[in-house]
């Protein structure tokens, strides 16, 4: 804008003021009529009244979608397990030589392939106990104590026993999943990941 | 519970007496009580007394609701243009620079604008505003049209104004004396008038090119 628009902004021809509305709504700058407002105006609206009102559409329309996306959400689940449950058992496959790991003694190892971490202990003469090994508070790593028969989580302070599994002490609260295990010709076998809670 | 219809706010600068007993009682509206949000501007203090109380003219299409990015300045149904809601108000200040009366004030400490909203408490159960209760020469009065025309013969209200291109209708009236020929007060006219003795001033503005803008 020009100094010259400036001054001639004096001998503006005077619109005419726009006319007050009836039922004291706000008037648009534009003064057109609230038909032909842009929606955004009339999703925004200046007066407290319209500003708080939800009309019955949107309020059905709400309560569709919402519980339409619940039901959709329940179905998804549904199926899902469904279709765990139809899934081919779960591998056998040989983690370790009795003869490897001395009594007492602990190694990680992967079941099924690519999982997380799993802990494998040797308990006694022919018997292994084996969980995975994050802690089912917050993922660190569990550490074996076996002298004191019990699983240590050294982040927060948190304790497993080590014959089942279950919290003991500290944070977690969820026992850590254990691994099936089966002692056969000298060897172990994982056969399965009993998930618990 | 709305601000009955038959009552409305009269602004008569003409009567003002600049002695901001407004300004205090405004401090003690319960709706912003310890904080004024009426200005009293001094007009040309070198040559005139005269004083002008600004109080929220409440528009009908109100710019400061207009400009809000927050959605948070409400009128509501008896044309009281309301303090932002405190929910949504983010303090972006908007609101204070667009208004043509310069009414928001921001309240920084509270992150919250807060304007003149003619006492809603005491208007709206039939009250006069804290302002109008006080003023001295009824500067700021609070009345039915029909006693203002009793008590003022010599004025008459109105309520466009004009800023630029912008006109504006107001709830809150303009006394006027009644036989000005004017409908509607040109507020930003006084900016274009030569200033006494220095008409070149306008001439200068009309010679200076337009720099390829038109």
């Amino acid at each position: 804008m020009s100094r010259r628009d400036l001054v001639s902004a004096r001998d503006l021809v005077r619109p005419a003021a726009p006319a007050a509305t009836a039922d004291g709504q706000t008037t648009p700058p534009d003064g057109r009529p609230p038909a032909e407002q842009p929606k955004w105006r009339r999703d925004f609206p200046i007066d407290w009244g319209q500003d708080e009102y939800v009309s019955r559409r949107d309020l059905v329309k709400f309560m569709v979608l919402t519980s339409g996306a619940f039901a959709v959400g329940q179905a998804y689940l549904v199926l899902r397990s469904a279709r765990d449950r139809g899934a081919a058992a779960p591998p056998v496959v040989a983690i370790a030589r009795v003869d490897d790991l001395a009594i007492g003694e602990a190694r990680t190892f992967t079941y099924p392939e690519g999982s997380t971490p799993r802990l494998l202990v040797r308990t006694g003469d022919s018997s292994f106990v084996a969980y995975d090994q994050q802690c089912t508070h917050l993922l660190c790593p569990v550490v074996p104590a076996v002298a004191e028969g019990k699983l240590h989580c050294p982040c927060h302070n948190g304790w497993f026993d080590l014959a089942t599994g279950r919290p003991l002490a500290g944070p977690p609260r969820r026992p850590l999943p254990r691994v099936l295990l089966e002692v056969r010709d000298g060897t172990v076998y994982a056969t399965g990941v009993e998930e618990r809670t | 519970m709305p601000v009955p219809a038959d009552l409305e706010f009269f602004v008569d600068p003409g009567r003002c007496i600049g002695c901001q007993a407004c300004i205090q009682a405004c401090t003690e509206c319960d709706t912003h009580r310890g904080v004024s949000m009426i200005q009293l501007d001094v007009l040309d203090r070198a040559h005139s007394t005269q004083t002008v109380p600004v109080v929220c003219m409440h528009c009908e299409s109100p710019t400061c609701a207009e400009v809000c990015p927050a959605d948070a300045i409400k009128r509501t149904e008896d044309g009281v243009v309301q303090t932002a809601r405190k929910p949504r108000c983010i303090a972006c200040n908007n609101c204070v620079l667009a208004c043509p009366f310069g009414v928001p004030k921001m309240s920084t400490g509270m992150h919250l604008m807060m304007k003149c909203d003619m006492c809603y408490d005491r208007t709206s159960v039939g009250l006069k505003p804290m302002c109008a209760s006080v003023c001295p020469s009824q500067a700021l009065a609070f009345g039915t049209r029909e006693e203002m025309e009793r008590l003022r013969p010599g004025s008459r209200a109105i309520r466009s104004f004009q800023f630029g291109a912008q006109v504006i209708r107001t709830k809150v009236n303009m006394m006027i004396p009644r036989d000005a020929q004017e409908e509607i007060v040109d507020v930003t006219a006084s900016m274009y008038e030569p200033t006494i003795g220095q008409e070149v001033l306008d001439t200068a503005f009309a010679d200076v090119p337009d720099g390829g803008a038109s």
